[in-house]
Parts: C-alpha cells; sequence; structure tokens
C-alpha cells in the first residue's frame, strides 16, 4: 500500500493549502468591504477640491500657477506608479505594470527619459530589477492609506515638475470597476489641464485671497494633487482586496477539484490492491 | 427666513458636515474671519482651530475641529477642505527627502539603464503563468 500512503499523504499537503487559500479568502473579503468604504469616503474631498480648482481656473487670477501651465515640448515625464505591497492578488499587479512599460517604451522610442515615482513594493521591485530610474518610493502602507505617507514622494515630483526636471506628471494604477473587474489606468496629473467642458464665466471676478495669491494657490495645488493620488491609492487598495478575493477562491476551488481527483485515484488503487489480494487467496485456496 | 449659505466640510478621509448655515467663523490664516451669505468669493489658508456654524433652525452654534486646510467661500457655498496630516513647508520637505533616500537605497544596486527587452520578457513570464493557472483551472472545472 505504498502508492495509496503516498497518495494520502499527497491529499493531506492539498487539503492544507486550500485551509490556507480559503482563510485569505475570507481575510479579503472582509477587507474588501472596508477598502470599498474608505474608497467612497475619499470621494467628497477630491470632487470638492476638484470644484474649487475649477473654480480657481475660471477665475481671472493674475497669478497663474506652473502647474496650470503646458509645455510644449516633453524632454523627460514623471510617472508615479501605484501597485500593491503584497502579492497573491491575481494578475493586478502584472496588468498595471503592462501598461507602465508599454507607455515607457514609447516615450524612450520618443527620445523621452522617464523618472519614476513607486508606491509600492511589487512595483518597486519590478522596477527595480528593470533599471527603472527611480527618484522617490514609498512601501508599506498597510491597508489604510494615509495622506502623510503620500506627501513626500508627491512632494518631490512637483517639485522636480516646479523646477522643469520634468515636463509632465502621470500616474499609473488599477481603476475598481466592480469587484469581479479592474482596469489598469494612466492619467495626467501635471499640467493640470482645465476641464474643456465648463464654460467660462463672462463676468470679470476673482478671489480675494489671503495673505498673497501665491501662497494660497501652491497650497491648494498641492493639495489637490496628493487628493489625486490619495484616490488612486484608496481605489488601488480595494482592487487589490477584491482581486485577491478572487484570486483565492479560484485557489481554493482548484485545490478541492484537485483533491477530488486525487480521492479517485487513491480509491481505485485501494480497491486494486483488495481485489489482487482476494485473486491471491482464491489462487491459493485453489492450489490446495 | 434668514438668508443661508451651503457649508461643506471635507477631509481626505472622510465627509464632516454639510448642511445649511446663517453665518460660519472659520479660523482663517491672518485671523478669524465671519462669513455671511452673499460673500465675496475668497480663497485663504486656515489655521488649526475650531470652525463655528449658526444652523438656522436653531439657537447653539456647531463647532467642529479643523486641523487647518483650505477656505473657499463662494457667494452661497462655503468649502472648507481639512488636512487630515500635520502640514509644514520644513516637514513635507523632510518627507520628501525621506521619499527621495528611500529610492536612492533601493536604488543602490540596481542593474544599469532601464531594459526594456528585460521588462517586457518578464511580463510575458507572469502572464504566461496567469494564463497556464486559468487552462488548469477550466481543465478542473471540466473534469470535476
Amino acid at each position: 500500500m505504498a502508492a495509496g500512503k503516498e497518495i494520502r499523504n499527497k491529499i493531506k499537503s492539498v487539503e492544507n493549502t486550500r485551509k490556507i487559500t480559503k482563510a485569505m479568502e475570507m481575510v479579503a473579503a472582509s477587507k474588501m468591504r472596508r477598502a470599498q468604504e474608505r474608497m467612497r469616503a475619499a470621494r467628497p474631498y477630491a470632487e470638492k477640491i476638484g470644484r474649487v480648482v475649477a473654480h480657481f481656473s475660471q477665475a481671472h487670477s493674475e497669478y497663474k500657477h506652473p502647474c496650470t501651465i503646458a509645455r510644449e515640448t516633453l524632454r523627460r515625464v514623471g510617472l508615479i506608479l501605484i501597485t500593491t505591497d503584497k502579492g497573491l492578488c491575481g494578475a493586478l499587479n502584472t496588468n498595471v505594470l503592462r501598461l507602465a512599460v508599454g507607455r515607457m517604451k514609447e516615450w524612450s522610442a520618443q527620445g523621452i527619459d522617464c523618472d519614476v515615482t513607486v508606491i509600492g513594493n511589487k512595483g518597486l521591485g519590478f522596477m527595480q530589477r528593470v533599471g527603472a530610474n527611480i527618484v522617490s518610493q514609498v512601501t508599506g502602507l498597510g491597508d489604510t492609506p494615509h495622506v502623510e505617507r503620500l506627501i513626500g514622494p508627491v512632494q518631490v515630483m512637483v517639485d522636480a515638475y516646479k523646477a522643469g526636471r520634468i515636463d509632465a506628471l502621470y500616474m499609473v494604477y488599477s481603476r475598481f470597476i466592480n469587484t469581479m473587474k479592474q482596469e489598469p489606468v494612466m492619467q495626467q496629473v501635471l499640467p493640470l489641464t482645465a476641464d474643456a467642458a465648463m464654460e467660462r464665466h463672462a463676468a470679470h471676478w476673482d478671489y480675494i485671497y489671503e495673505p498673497e495669491a501665491k501662497v494660497v494657490v501652491d497650497a491648494l495645488m498641492i493639495r489637490y494633487i496628493e487628493a489625486l493620488i490619495y484616490q488612486a491609492v484608496a481605489e488601488n487598495m480595494a482592487c487589490e482586496q477584491s482581486a485577491r478575493m478572487v484570486a483565492m477562491k479560484a485557489a481554493s476551488d482548484n485545490a478541492k477539484n484537485v483533491i477530488e481527483e486525487l480521492k479517485l485515484v487513491y480509491n481505485k488503487t485501494r480497491q486494486a490492491a483488495i481485489t489482487q489480494e482476494l485473486s491471491e487467496i482464491v489462487a491459493g485456496a485453489a492450489a490446495v | 427666513m434668514a438668508m443661508t449659505l451651503h457649508v461643506d466640510i471635507v477631509s481626505a478621509e472622510a465627509a464632516i458636515y454639510s448642511g445649511l448655515a446663517e453665518f460660519v467663523v472659520v479660523p482663517a490664516e491672518m485671523g478669524e474671519v465671519g462669513i455671511y451669505p452673499r460673500h465675496a468669493p475668497m480663497i485663504t489658508r486656515i489655521k488649526p482651530g475650531s470652525v463655528r456654524i449658526k444652523a438656522p433652525d436653531r439657537e447653539d452654534e456647531d463647532l467642529i475641529y479643523v486641523s487647518g486646510g483650505i477656505l473657499e467661500v463662494q457667494p452661497g457655498v462655503v468649502t472648507i477642505l481639512s488636512d487630515t496630516a500635520i502640514r509644514g513647508a520644513d516637514l513635507d520637505e523632510a518627507r520628501a527627502l525621506e521619499a527621495k533616500r528611500a529610492a536612492e537605497e533601493a536604488m543602490r544596486d540596481r542593474s544599469a539603464a532601464m531594459d526594456y527587452a528585460k521588462a517586457q520578457a518578464e511580463l510575458a513570464e507572469a502572464i504566461a503563468q496567469l494564463h497556464a493557472i486559468e487552462k488548469l483551472r477550466k481543465k478542473g472545472v471540466k473534469a470535476s
């Protein structure tokens, strides 16, 4: 019964794997709900600050913020790559990285260099291996996105933009469509493009700025960019948990199938062994 | 009925307050400002402090603490974008440096230039693996 014992061991090990994937599935399911709530909680702020920035772009302000002025030629672009910290979440990171690498390849074909800011361990590991120029990074965000952690890397990119080291800033992340579907997207962050659909107010008006336009608008713009990134990170986290839940569910189902197949083989060999024993006994009795 | 304006207080992590008010007092950077309906458009930074809101149907005022941020006033709408993080030019600079340093540390043992061929090969491998898993899964479903 050596074969039988081997198969039994194998069944046991697959069962253990299934227990783990099942547990991960349930953990991801409960985290997913919270991640989605956080993603929704971030929306009002993004909407409101978006509206304020839209108002500002309509105002006839004397001060033009550098972030709103488009540059004519692109020599170097910045890319903020948002990935997860941990794996085991299906094709989520692969899809994001594929989009990012595709665009970077296009840029390099046009002679445009690229600086990368990475948020999340997976993207960092990948960009390091392929040798991209990483200017700033943040990893280990955990399950809750914090604005505090994102200020640094965003500041690096915005400073680079203001100083003219990069001429445009993009971000790549997974957009949450629903639990089963996530989509990698690339979004332009800088220069901020005024919404073309917005009709300009005919009246000549401007804000009262206190203490002065530059200080206030700088503070507003950096917060707007951070809000964009924060929203993307929150969305990416919701994607991560739902992708993980789906991946782990698939893994659990696969394990179940494997166990069934192995059980069939095990029973067959057990029966074969019994039949063989019986025939041996019968043959032995006949010989007597 | 007295004229009212709409007040929204939001932070990046949550919506804090939304409702009508007769007037609002906000701790702006240059001193407290009281805002009545049809105030001229204004935009300013705010200091940490409490926002006082006088709701139209109540005697007492609502007090909401904000840790700084931005105040935008439109004639009928007051929007307060509250910060969740403690801010300051030096602090932000330090955070930027920290993020840079982390990247430099990570870059120290990297290979020379961005190798697109290698990147694509790695991605292709990952995609192939995922396809294989997908196929296995389908086969498994049919078998059962």
